[in-house]
């Protein structure tokens, strides 16, 4: 999503400067993965991963936002490690790595799971949709845009999980009021407390559904 | 996470001919079933469970809802927590089932979990769940800190001195309730569980938790024809309004004759070792009429054998008038 800004040097990114200061561990984290060459994520079609080979590794393809993609994973790896570390869309957030946050929601097949309780293995061949997948600053969801509107969130560390929560709350069975949605959000925690304004925001969106 | 290999077994014989060779059944054992991995995922990253094999069985055909000749209802093992509660017929027929799904977990992991699954989903003890404290469910013979410790959420019925694990599943407290039928394929062939000969009981083996074998797999549950106008309700108590395990449950299933309680099932949850029927309440309301004043004698006698732990003696009293208020629910239609 930020691309643009990421390859401007003139506007550092706080994922660009971690990335930066932070290259000692990062580099310690990315090793236990297949990474990707860095430009992975702009090529189009099928990548093919590159990279030390890890004993025991399993292939897989994955289709994500739309592109197959060619991987060799430990049987370990959970769906939300694959994305972020693999394939490097970090839209997706780790938060309690458990089950109990909703952080890390994708769409697999276009309903709403809990990436970080998935093995990667487990979805090859699976429709994948991150945040990433959703929209683009310039062509956002309409759920992006209603978050935008109604300031549904502070710090963010919970909004790509809460998004991509809401949009699939779209398709699903859920009664009109605000205690319908508060109740199937309710696998979205937001520590900020941004609540009332994450209601506000999928109550406009369902509006212009 | 321990390193382990994972397969896809092309069909059942093949995926039982594999898990056959484990020592144990299911769970904890070193060959494991998994299809939405809700509670396995979870309980190998904390390496409460340590398999060495993986047998996934998300793509076996399990993943259907059927109607029987007989008018009852065929759930497969791997049909999703939400696909059922969602059914138009378990809506309409089954609502006690319906609205336990509901009242559990997320809309994310309904949309994973499964049917066999969340029968054998694990107790959130934790004790069981920090591998630096003893259990004895997780290492027989260890002890079982639960019982001189932290034991608010725990059972009252159905304990040991050994465990007491509360079970947390909400969808077995509706299955219970409606007398459901557990359907299994083993290395000698098919057979059916009756669904309160399905959990065990701790005793002195907290680590067996169902009558399964090694290579067993569940392959579907079958619910007995709908009883034509009966009243169901699932009511859940707990800390939190949504997203949290209950402290006490109630599923109740009840036909009227005029005034009268002609018909009545009840299942606890949140307060037993396994889904808790209670057969004391449902005979001191069967032919009797349904008032407030039948409804807490049924209460009574549900927790009548009782046992409370040092910090969870309040759960006595909240899964009585959780019973009967829903009991009340039901009677009021």
């Amino acid at each position: 999503m930020s691309d643009k800004l990421e390859s401007n040097p003139q506007n550092p990114t706080r994922r660009k400067f971690l990335s930066t200061t932070g290259s000692t561990a990062a580099a310690t984290l990315i090793a236990a993965y297949v990474p990707l060459p860095a430009n992975a994520s702009e090529e189009a079609g099928v990548t093919e991963a590159s990279g030390p080979t890890i004993e025991g590794a399993v292939p897989i393809t994955l289709r994500i936002n739309g592109k197959d993609r060619q991987l060799r994973v430990d049987p370990r790896t959970t769906l939300l490690d694959c994305i972020r570390e693999s394939l490097l869309l970090t839209g997706t957030k780790k938060g309690c790595d458990h089950g109990q946050c909703g952080a890390c929601t994708v769409h697999v097949n276009g309903r709403r799971v809990v990436s970080c309780l998935s093995l990667a293995l487990m979805h090859d061949g699976e429709e994948i949709t991150s945040i990433e997948g959703l929209g683009t600053p310039d062509a956002m969801h309409p759920m992006q845009a209603a978050f935008l509107a109604c300031d549904g969130y502070q710090c963010g560390y919970c909004t790509s999980g809460q998004i991509m929560s809401a949009v699939a709350l779209l398709k699903e069975p859920c009664g009109p009021d605000d205690a319908s949605v508060k109740e199937n959000m309710s696998g979205n925690i937001c520590r900020c407390g941004a609540y009332p304004n994450i209601v506000a925001a999928i109550q406009q969106a369902r509006k212009h559904a | 996470m321990h390193s382990f290999e994972f397969t896809r077994p092309e069909n059942a014989i093949a995926a039982i001919a594999v898990a056959k060779q484990a020592k144990t059944a299911q769970q904890g054992a070193d060959i494991r079933f998994v299809a939405g991995g809700t509670t396995l995922i979870d309980l190998m990253k904390l390496e409460v469970e340590t398999p060495a094999r993986l047998l996934d069985i998300n793509r076996l055909p399990f993943d259907k809802i059927e109607q029987l000749p007989d008018g009852g209802l065929k759930i497969g093992a791997t049909v999703r927590n939400s696909d059922l509660a969602n059914h138009a017929r378990v809506q309409r027929d089954y609502s006690v089932l319906s609205q336990a799904i509901l009242a559990g977990a997320s809309a994310q992991l309904r949309n994973m979990a499964t049917t066999a699954g969340n029968l054998l989903q694990r107790t959130r003890c934790m004790y069981f769940r920090d591998t630096a404290m003893s259990c004895n469910k997780r290492e027989p013979g260890t002890g079982c800190p639960a019982i001189t410790g932290s034991n608010r959420s725990l059972a009252i019925l159905g304990t040991s001195d050994k465990c007491i694990a509360t079970n947390p599943s909400d969808m077995c407290v509706a299955m219970a309730a409606l007398e459901a039928v557990v359907h299994v394929e083993g290395p000698t062939g098919v057979r059916t569980i009756a669904f309160g000969d399905f959990h065990l009981l701790p005793g002195s083996t907290p680590q067996r938790e169902t009558v399964l074998e090694p290579g067993d797999l569940i392959t579907h549950v079958t619910l007995p024809p709908p009883r034509s106008g009966s009243r169901q309700v699932y009511l859940k108590l707990r800390d939190r309004a949504s997203y949290e395990f209950a402290l006490a449950s109630a599923a109740v299933v009840m036909n009227l004759s005029g005034g009268t309680i002609s018909f009545v099932r009840v299942a606890l949850g949140g307060v037993g070792t396994k889904p808790w029927r209670s057969p004391e309440a449902e005979a001191v309301l069967t032919g009797k009429p349904a008032n407030a004043g039948n409804f807490r004698q049924a209460a009574e006698a549900a927790l009548r054998n009782a046992k409370p732990q040092s910090e969870n003696k309040f759960k006595i009293e909240l899964a009585k008038r959780c019973l009967a208020h829903a009991l009340q629910t039901a009677a009021n239609g």
